[in-house]
């Protein structure tokens, strides 16, 4: 007996440590990615770099328009998919019956989350470009990513919704508040901070998509800033992928600079994101 | 209540609505219009062309089969690093780990999940690929390899935070029942949590490879994108080419109403259908699920 | 003079739960109607009817006709939102809505569209004194409400439904998580209150029932069992069932 639980302790040893030794496999490439290209990229960066027009076949100069072509891109998906995503997820939280439509409704939005980003741009070229004749344009694209980042959207808001406690809208109610009322004066105001994280982890998916702008919006090389939501757009991951696999001889030192840009922009919505978040918990009243 | 009032809420509402239904509505559309685009092809290539095994778009071979070996070989290796490292990694977290450790990591696994597949493309070129062709003395390092690791590391932040949810879900009664008996922490997380949280583990496989065969911009990247039917598993060691980097590379190059592009569509119609099974099962296991949980309850 | 007529009136939640079974009870104006009996009996289901707070849960039968001053409020026409104003309710657990205590006084004005500011600064202090929670709160209005000590929450919910002015108050054990000083004051303000307003308690026990009903109706899972005066009710009762229940042989 004393033998035998012996032999079960040192198993559980081996185990807990094979477990730990996975786990930190998986974090360490993580840590190590974000940390490589903040060095080599580093001394790329400087006043031309950021804020000056791409010149030489792109080997020289900075990628401004390819800033700005994702800030806008950004927005324009923030215009659609935040009113749309926060609406449906009222409507789920707040509204749905618990019927057969309403997990039809879950089913299609597991769905989308599931489609492959690339499936995106194809229909965005179908309906946006073509059919709508937007052309290949902000507006475009922007459609197409608000699209894609709905599920995420419309998921944490509606958790965030869910979380505020149910005996607020019933005294709301039973103050003679209207469904509506109760909504934007307790429910709302209560879970801003969970509905500002959703959405700002849903557009940082957005801004870090390549495929659904791929034939959408993006432009291989345009040197000058996008004038309105019907003009084409340089963006930083499609730059990146452009200068990473078309332009030969390009310098690496703007690759990982341009990846480094990318990089920073994408990992500072996610930490606004995840700061909102546990200051939220922390100060909640409930 | 006043009209206006009346008007207003009324109003709200309505678009709460249209908004709720908005997620069946882009799903249906997307599907009509792939096939709007995509059936085409079939009229205009006959079907055994279409599942021969050359993809030569120039000649007008329009062979699918290449690209869903690609596909298909890339994401088994990818399921061979996602699995046992992210169901490791989340049984680490929710079972073993200290409470600071899981606060650290939670956020980096986080990370990976927001990083653009575009940088792990980049990186993958310029690092991975000449790394395994040194290692393994390869021609070229863009190989199915390259794309399986790469998709196997963006397929780990679903496996973890799904597994890890399905695992947290377990009640602790469980555990304790099965301490209680003698048994180690070790014995109780292979025989009573993980079973007690199987169906969940199972949806964060599914979502993973669900993840892993609609990447687009990394499998591009560094998988050398040639079009060859893969024989077996020493292919993992040449360059393949999958749908999704398929569409992706060419239909940017392609006239719209062409051949090349109504085919380009029907990849499109096929992955589209790939991820709706792969959905529909992963969320078919939730939905069980929780009926199931609610059963219990009541 | 009755306030309130229920008649024939029957319930039941499509999770079989708490149901009624045709209850007919007249409840009197400016009195306290005290609705007791064992949980799971329906008194606060009973309690929902008045305001329709009902129609927030899953009811799948109801039946008869409830009167609020020779309306029918069970009919589709009713204005729910005009009938919830008049029919103010306190919960079992003191809820705050998250604002500032001044803010949890006006939110029922406002949202029934008052803008006069000096007519809510007026009812924010009326009702405060009303609820005998003016002393203790009157310099830190815009302090969270969250900060109340437990006794001044339900004081707060209470002014929170005077503010609105209602004629009926609906009390669903408003007491019971509190100390016994804070439900002193509590009951002490019904005692007010009944000059103003018509007040129907379900009490969170048999003695408070007793100290402080007008009218006492015993509910017993579902069937109204009997109804008479709050003295006759707790000195004589007519029935087994009551007699059993205020002497403590079950609930």
């Amino acid at each position: 007996m004393k033998s035998s639980s012996h032999l079960r302790n040192r198993q559980q040893r081996i185990g807990f440590s094979l477990l730990t030794i996975m786990s930190f496999l998986t974090i360490i490439p993580i840590a190590g990615v974000v940390i490589y290209i903040l060095v080599l990229g580093a001394p790329a960066i400087n006043w031309e770099f950021i804020a000056g027009f791409p010149r030489g076949g792109m080997r020289e100069g900075g990628i401004w328009p390819a800033i700005v072509g994702t800030l806008y891109l950004t927005l324009g998906t923030a215009v659609f998919a935040v009113p749309l995503g926060i609406g449906a997820a009222i409507y789920l939280s707040e509204y749905a019956p618990d019927n057969k439509t309403t997990q039809l409704i879950r089913i299609a939005i597991i769905n989308l989350a599931g489609i492959p980003s690339v499936v995106f741009g194809l229909f965005g070229l179908g309906l946006f470009v073509l059919f709508l004749q937007f052309g290949t344009s902000i507006l475009a694209g922007s459609l197409t990513l608000s699209i894609m980042t709905l599920p995420v959207i419309i998921s944490t808001t509606e958790e965030a919704l869910k979380s505020v406690p149910q005996a607020f809208r019933t005294v709301s109610i039973s103050l003679g508040a209207t469904k509506w009322q109760t909504i934007r004066r307790i429910i709302l105001p209560q879970a801003l901070p969970g509905i500002l994280t959703g959405v700002i982890l849903g557009l940082e998916r957005a801004a870090g998509e390549t495929a659904p702008i791929l034939f959408t919006v993006a432009a291989f090389f345009l040197p000058r800033l996008p004038s309105s939501p019907l003009d084409a757009t340089m963006a930083l991951p499609y730059h990146l992928f452009v200068i990473s696999t078309q332009v030969p001889g390009m310098p690496i030192k703007i690759q990982y600079g341009t990846a480094l840009v990318l990089l920073v922009f994408v990992l500072s919505m996610n930490i606004i994101a995840t700061t909102i978040r546990s200051r939220a918990r922390a100060r909640r009243q409930w | 209540m006043d009209k206006s009032n009346i008007r207003h809420e009324f109003l709200i509402t309505f678009f709460i609505k249209s908004a709720g239904y908005s997620a069946i509505v882009f799903v249906g559309m997307i599907f009509i219009f792939l096939l709007l685009e995509g059936l085409p092809a079939v009229q205009k290539v006959n079907l055994a062309s279409l599942f021969s095994s050359r993809w030569y778009p120039i000649e007008n071979y329009f062979g699918i089969l290449p690209l869903i070996g690609g596909t298909i070989i890339i994401t088994l290796g990818a399921i061979f690093i996602a699995v046992p490292f992210g169901i490791g990694t989340a049984v680490y977290l929710s079972e073993i780990a200290p409470r600071w450790v899981r606060e650290l990591m939670k956020p980096f696994i986080e990370i990976l999940g927001g990083l653009p597949s575009v940088v792990l493309g980049f990186l993958g070129m310029l690092i991975l690929s000449p790394f395994l062709r040194n290692l393994l003395e390869l021609p070229t390092g863009l190989t199915a390899l390259a794309g399986s690791i790469l998709l196997g590391g963006i397929a780990i932040p679903t496996v973890v935070s799904v597994a890890e949810d399905a695992l947290d879900a377990v009640p602790k009664s469980y555990r304790d029942a099965s301490l209680a008996i003698g048994a180690t922490e070790w014995q109780t997380i292979w025989r009573v949590t993980l079973p007690a949280a199987r169906s969940g583990v199972l949806t964060a496989i599914m979502l993973g490879v669900g993840r892993a065969i609609g990447e687009t911009m990394t499998v591009m990247m560094v998988t050398g994108n040639a079009p060859i039917l893969p024989k077996g598993i020493s292919d993992l060691f040449s360059p393949v080419r999958t749908m999704t980097a398929t569409i992706a590379a060419e239909m940017g190059e392609v006239a719209s109403g062409s051949v090349h592009y109504h085919v380009l569509f029907l990849i499109g119609i096929v992955l589209f259908l790939i991820s709706l099974v792969v959905n529909i099962t992963a969320s078919a296991v939730v939905f069980r699920q929780k009926k199931r949980q609610e059963r219990i309850l009541s | 003079m009755n306030k309130i007529s229920i008649q024939n009136f029957s319930l039941q939640y499509s999770d079989g739960t708490e149901s009624l079974r045709n209850i007919s009870l007249d409840i009197p104006a400016n009195q306290i109607t005290v609705i007791f009996g064992p949980a799971g009996g329906g008194k606060s289901s009973l309690l929902r009817v008045f305001n329709r707070l009902n129609d927030l849960a899953d009811v799948i039968q109801q039946e008869g006709k409830v009167y609020l001053d020779k309306e029918d409020i069970l009919s589709p026409k009713t204005d729910v939102i005009a009938l919830r104003r008049k029919v103010g309710m306190v919960f079992a657990r003191p809820v705050v809505l998250p604002f500032s205590i001044r803010e949890n006084l006006t939110y029922g004005l406002e949202v029934a569209g008052e803008k006069n500011s000096d007519r809510i600064k007026h009812s924010v202090e009326k009702s405060l004194k009303q609820a005998a929670l003016w002393e203790e709160v009157k310099d830190r209005l815009d302090d969270p409400a969250i900060a109340l000590s437990g006794g001044q929450q339900q004081r707060l919910c209470l002014a929170r439904v005077l503010a609105l002015e209602p004629e009926v108050i609906l009390l669903d054990e408003p007491t019971s998580g509190l100390d016994p000083i804070s439900t002193g004051k509590v009951e002490e303000s019904l005692q007010d209150l009944k000059q103003d307003y018509t007040i129907i308690l379900v009490p969170h026990s048999v003695q408070q029932a007793a100290r402080t009903a007008d009218l006492a109706a015993f509910l017993l899972q579902g069937d109204l069992v009997e109804v008479a005066s709050g003295d006759t009710m707790f000195t004589n009762p007519q029935d087994k069932r009551t007699q059993d229940y205020i002497q403590g042989r079950f609930g």
